[in-house]
């Protein structure tokens, strides 16, 4: 069975960065998938990336890590304004981020068009599990 | 690091940078996943500009797990313009590890379990370095998927540094290599084909390096 956790965004917008990738790293070594509603900063999706490894045991091997973004270059000037100033008032929700626990995730695949989330086996073989469409 | 970041912004801001950073001192990090061919091009320059290798290469993922220093190469371009940069070699970034994986590459247990650990602080150290690079060569394998988080990230993060990035997309000698999907991916980015192994575009490669780096 996988399980995944939705994180909304008022949930780790009061939280300084640390928290942020604290709280995402505790539910994924519970072998849950987080869901989480907007998308972390370059430097704290690095900072995921090195606590990630000080914590790799045997029975944690890692994360597997994946950013939706809007396309933001196919928004006209008008929306990319509009998109500032929602941004500014209640701060940058957009996207989707999903982490996942290596032991579960063994891959995902994002290219423009689609994600693909592939998860492990108990047989060690990797099976699609989920398919979803970006919206254009 | 704080402070030492707050001091590096200022001296940025009033350009004294320049001042006192003589072109000798260009720090040029390799950067990327593992097995892009990091420590190959490493070679590769290496043996181009001062006869001798830098980093041992391997087809298995991890074999750089310390950062690696080549100081004083000089390279010149076709146009005799120069620059002389300290050349540094870092570990592959993963969001992953497992000693499991080497020992399906032969290696035994205890060796299988030092290396993953010793892959685990690369990765930490490689993250750590970013903030000491004035320019960064992201080595990409052309015939993997370059959408990739780690890609992303490894770039995104160079950009919030504003450190100049020049992207080698590696392997072009191999069948499934595709540039295009890199293009299409960091379209933002001066992207090279290159073969670290068999030294393909190298003319190309150094002319861009030495635009990019002075």
């Amino acid at each position: 069975m996988v399980t995944f956790q939705f994180i909304p965004y008022y949930e780790i917008e009061p939280l300084g960065s640390a928290k942020r990738v604290n709280k995402i790293l505790n539910i994924v070594k519970n072998n849950k998938i987080v869901i989480m509603e907007g998308k972390l900063s370059k430097q704290e999706e690095a900072d995921l990336i090195e606590i990630t490894m000080e914590e790799i045991k045997p029975n944690f091997t890692g994360i597997e890590l994946s950013v939706i973004n809007p396309e933001k270059n196919k928004l006209d000037g008008f929306q990319k304004l509009k998109h500032s100033l929602v941004n500014m008032l209640v701060g940058d929700r957009q996207g989707l981020t999903i982490i996942g626990p290596a032991s579960v995730v063994k891959k995902i695949v994002n290219n423009p068009q689609k994600i693909e989330l592939f998860t492990q086996e108990m047989n060690g073989k990797k099976s699609p599990a989920k398919r979803r469409k970006r919206r254009k | 690091m704080a402070v030492r970041k707050f001091f590096k912004k200022i001296l940025k801001l009033l350009s004294l940078n320049d001042l006192f950073k003589k072109k000798s001192h260009v720090k040029l990090g390799l950067y990327g996943p593992p097995n892009g061919g990091k420590s190959t091009l490493a070679n590769r320059v290496c043996q181009d500009w001062l006869g001798e290798e830098m980093s041992s290469v391997s087809h298995i993922a991890h074999e750089t797990r310390e950062i690696v220093i080549k100081e004083q190469v000089n390279i010149k371009n076709d146009k005799g313009k120069e620059i002389t940069f300290s050349l540094v070699d870092t570990p592959g970034i993963a969001t992953k590890i497992d000693y499991e994986d080497f020992l399906k590459r032969g290696i035994k247990k205890t060796e299988a379990k030092k290396r993953a650990k010793e892959a685990t602080k690369g990765v930490i150290d490689s993250i750590k370095w970013l903030d000491d690079m004035d320019a960064v060569v992201v080595v990409l394998d052309s015939t993997k998927d370059p959408y990739s988080q780690v890609n992303i990230t490894i770039i995104g993060n160079l950009q919030a540094r504003e450190i100049p990035v020049l992207i080698a997309a590696n392997k072009v000698d191999l069948k499934k290599s595709n540039i295009d999907l890199i293009k299409a991916a960091f379209p933002q980015y001066e992207i090279v084909g290159i073969s670290a192994k068999y030294g393909k575009n190298f003319d190309d490669f150094y002319d861009k390096l030495v635009d990019f780096a002075s």
